[in-house]
């Protein structure tokens, strides 16, 4: 009885504390491409200075779910999204709100390195000259320095500044592209399988990153890798055939899920 | 021992290996062939480009020499002015009877009697007519010459430029060619004193258009091609590139902008002469714009251009990666930022080589322009686009039509003219690409 109690209790905590803390609310979200449905009633929330790391075998909609977060489906013509998705409680698919600016406050580093073909300065400054957040020279300088600072490229990248980002290796162009997306201090960063083109190193440090940014940022991961998705999350969701299978945390998915197909995603029985 | 003599011992290394036929042979010649074929086509290419070449060269370089005969030229008050009223009557200096000046100048180096017409009637043949506008606009320019004697540089005529170039076979009976025996006789004459040499004709690339060929140059042509580039230039790039924007980035994919597309990639295989008619009736005969400007003809041309430019400009827009876009995008940039600060700078190359296909296209595009009215006969420079002009390519299609063997040279050295314009032209082009890629 005592015991009950307890867990009631601290259930009680846990969700109060969630309700407090999450950061973006996906609700019964469902996205169509032409006729075909991707995502069938998803329901997901996105804790505050968390990595979440959405799992499942290729074609389960996470990347879907993600692009939705930041509206990037927008480009695609045909495609529509139901369902209700906000950010600190304002609706993003809501017609007040402008795509431009959830953008800002969403950024997205992509599964293949991105730079822009110009020069490693240009590539972070491009987004805070845009949205005017450098009053000066000085600023943007400073801006550069503390993205790429933030981003662990500092030391590499700080006698190439004005050589071009395509000129980096892999990993660094994909931290070069992590500094883009920091530079426009974004609330959320969106992250589609950004080590899948990068070698084990270059993983790790990548990875390294992630960690250190949870505590500035909110972080929402796509991975294929169980163990990426191990190392870097607290919180895990799978998917699978466009629906969400299981939410949990991360330690929790990975030593007794609750769901049958989630146990049998990781253990590599399909997928 | 035995073994390793006699392999066969063991079923399995008895067996030889057997390599499958699958086909490597074949294959091989299949490719061996197919670079045959591709030789042979860049040969047969090369061939024909060498024989234009080879033609159009061997027939043109000598029009950048002209034959010149240069006499020292007495400008006598007699003939001039004898009633010495040229301070009363201006037109007097205009009018005078200069071609005599010329005329007995030669005699007197030749060494023929002033009173012997049927021969002074030869010296006359062998200067240009274009003497005449010559020694009146030195006159002109100085009145005071008059009574004094200069050493002139007199163009010769037409056949005597030919006959001095080899270019007429001396040995037809003299009944059938151009210039007597006599003539040929005193142009060896003056040939050896010097006074009858071939000089640098900068006279095809000044003068306007004349009948006689020795005087006729494409100045006019040269200026006409000009403005009508300039206009084809200002107006196609941005029109067909602003239009490609649109259809390629904001129009909605549906029936309609379907249509337009397939309308475009027709227009752009219109025979030519269609925008000529086009242009005679929309600009000349409904917007009232004058005939033969190279105002109108800069306008069809854009028309004719546009096509080239839009399909050009959207294939490079497609070219431009999408990972980039979703970066922009991703950044928060809008559609306008996103095309505009990364998506054009990267397609730009591929812009500029349409664009100057398409304009390489219009400076040789000849038929549009003959049905408003650019075939046309303009000896004063156009001085607005607005002014009676011709083209490049339209000045050797009148000249390819004239008879004189002197226009033969002229219209292969026009035509060396306007190559040489179409490779500048790809010079820029490539200087162009070369200095934007660079950029990135």
């Amino acid at each position: 009885m005592n015991m009950m109690s307890e867990a009631a209790v601290e259930k009680a905590l846990d969700q109060k504390m969630n309700d407090v803390s999450y950061k973006m609310v996906g609700k019964d979200v469902s996205v169509y491409y032409g006729e075909k449905r991707a995502l069938f009633d998803v329901n997901l929330n996105v804790r505050e200075n968390t990595v979440t790391a959405l799992i499942g075998p290729s074609g389960c909609g996470k990347s879907t779910f993600l692009r939705c977060l930041n509206r990037m489906n927008d480009t695609i013509e045909s495609c529509r999204v139901t369902g209700r998705i906000t950010l600190d409680a304002d609706d993003i698919y809501d017609p007040s709100i402008d795509v431009v600016e959830l953008r800002a406050r969403v950024g997205m580093v992509f599964q293949k390195p991105n730079p822009f073909p110009k020069s490693i300065y240009e590539n972070i400054a491009y987004g805070p000259r845009i949205h005017g957040l450098a009053r000066n020279k000085a600023d943007m300088d400073q801006i550069v320095e503390a993205s790429l600072q933030r981003a662990g490229l500092w030391n590499e990248a700080k006698d190439r500044l004005q050589e071009s980002g395509t000129g980096l290796s892999g990993g660094q162009q994909q931290r070069l592209c992590i500094a883009r997306a920091i530079a426009v201090s974004p609330e959320v960063i969106l992250m589609d399988e950004p080590c899948s083109a990068l070698d084990p190193i270059a993983t790790a440090k990548v990875e390294e990153l992630i960690h250190e940014l949870r505590s500035n940022y909110t972080i929402v991961i796509v991975t294929h890798s169980m163990q990426q998705a191990a190392r870097v999350s607290q919180r895990t969701a799978m998917f699978h055939l466009g629906q969400l299978v299981e939410e949990n945390d991360t330690d929790k998915m990975f030593t007794n899920p609750d769901d049958q197909r989630t146990q049998d995603y990781i253990m590599g029985r399909f997928g | 021992m035995s073994q390793v003599v006699t392999p066969s011992a063991t079923p399995a290394a008895a067996r030889p290996r057997v390599r499958r036929d699958i086909g490597i042979k074949r294959r091989y010649a299949a490719e061996r062939r197919f670079r045959a074929y591709g030789i042979a086509a860049i040969l047969f290419g090369l061939v024909f480009l060498f024989m234009l070449l080879t033609s159009v060269v061997s027939k043109g370089y000598t029009a950048f020499q002209q034959t010149m005969i240069t006499v020292p030229i007495e400008f006598s008050e007699q003939v001039i002015d004898p009633n010495k009223e040229r301070a009363t009557n201006p037109q007097k200096l205009l009018t005078a009877n200069y071609p005599v000046l010329a005329r007995n100048a030669v005699a007197k180096v030749l060494g023929v009697a002033e009173n012997d017409r049927t021969k002074m009637r030869e010296v006359g043949q062998m200067l240009s007519d274009s003497v005449r506008a010559q020694l009146r606009d030195l006159v002109v320019a100085n009145p005071s010459i008059i009574g004094t004697t200069q050493s002139v540089r007199l163009l010769a005529a037409g056949d005597l430029d030919s006959a001095f170039k080899g270019q007429i076979d001396l040995d037809v009976t003299e009944s059938n060619r151009k210039i007597s025996d006599q003539q040929v006789g005193w142009m060896k004459q003056m040939a050896e004193a010097g006074t009858l040499a071939k000089h640098f004709n900068t006279g095809i690339f000044v003068n306007g258009a004349s009948s006689r060929p020795e005087a006729a140059g494409v100045g006019v042509a040269l200026i006409g091609s000009f403005y009508m580039m300039l206009i084809v230039l200002v107006l196609a790039l941005p029109i067909g590139v602003a239009a490609s924007i649109y259809l390629e980035e904001f129009a909605p994919k549906n029936r309609f902008t379907d249509l337009i597309e397939v309308n475009i990639n027709n227009l752009a295989a219109v025979p030519s002469i269609v925008y000529g008619l086009l242009g005679l009736a929309v600009f000349i005969n409904f917007m009232g714009l004058p005939r033969s400007a190279s105002l109108i003809g800069g306008l069809v041309l854009t028309l004719m251009t546009l096509p080239t430019i839009i399909i050009a400009t959207r294939a490079a827009l497609k070219a431009v990666p999408p990972s980039i876009r979703a970066a922009a995008l991703g950044l928060g940039a809008s559609k306008m930022q996103t095309i505009f600060h990364h998506v054009l700078p990267l397609a730009m190359p591929g812009i500029l080589t349409g664009t100057i296909i398409g304009l390489a296209h219009a400076l040789g595009e000849t038929a549009p322009l003959l049905l408003i009215g650019m075939v046309a006969f303009v000896a004063n420079y156009p001085t607005t686009p607005l002014d009676p002009s011709t083209a490049l390519p339209v000045q050797i299609y009148m000249w390819a039509n004239e008879a004189e063997r002197a226009f033969v040279e002229r219209t292969s050295g026009a035509i060396i003219i306007l190559l040489l314009f179409l490779i500048a032209m790809n010079v820029g082009a490539i200087l162009l690409r070369r200095r934007f890629e660079r950029r990135w």
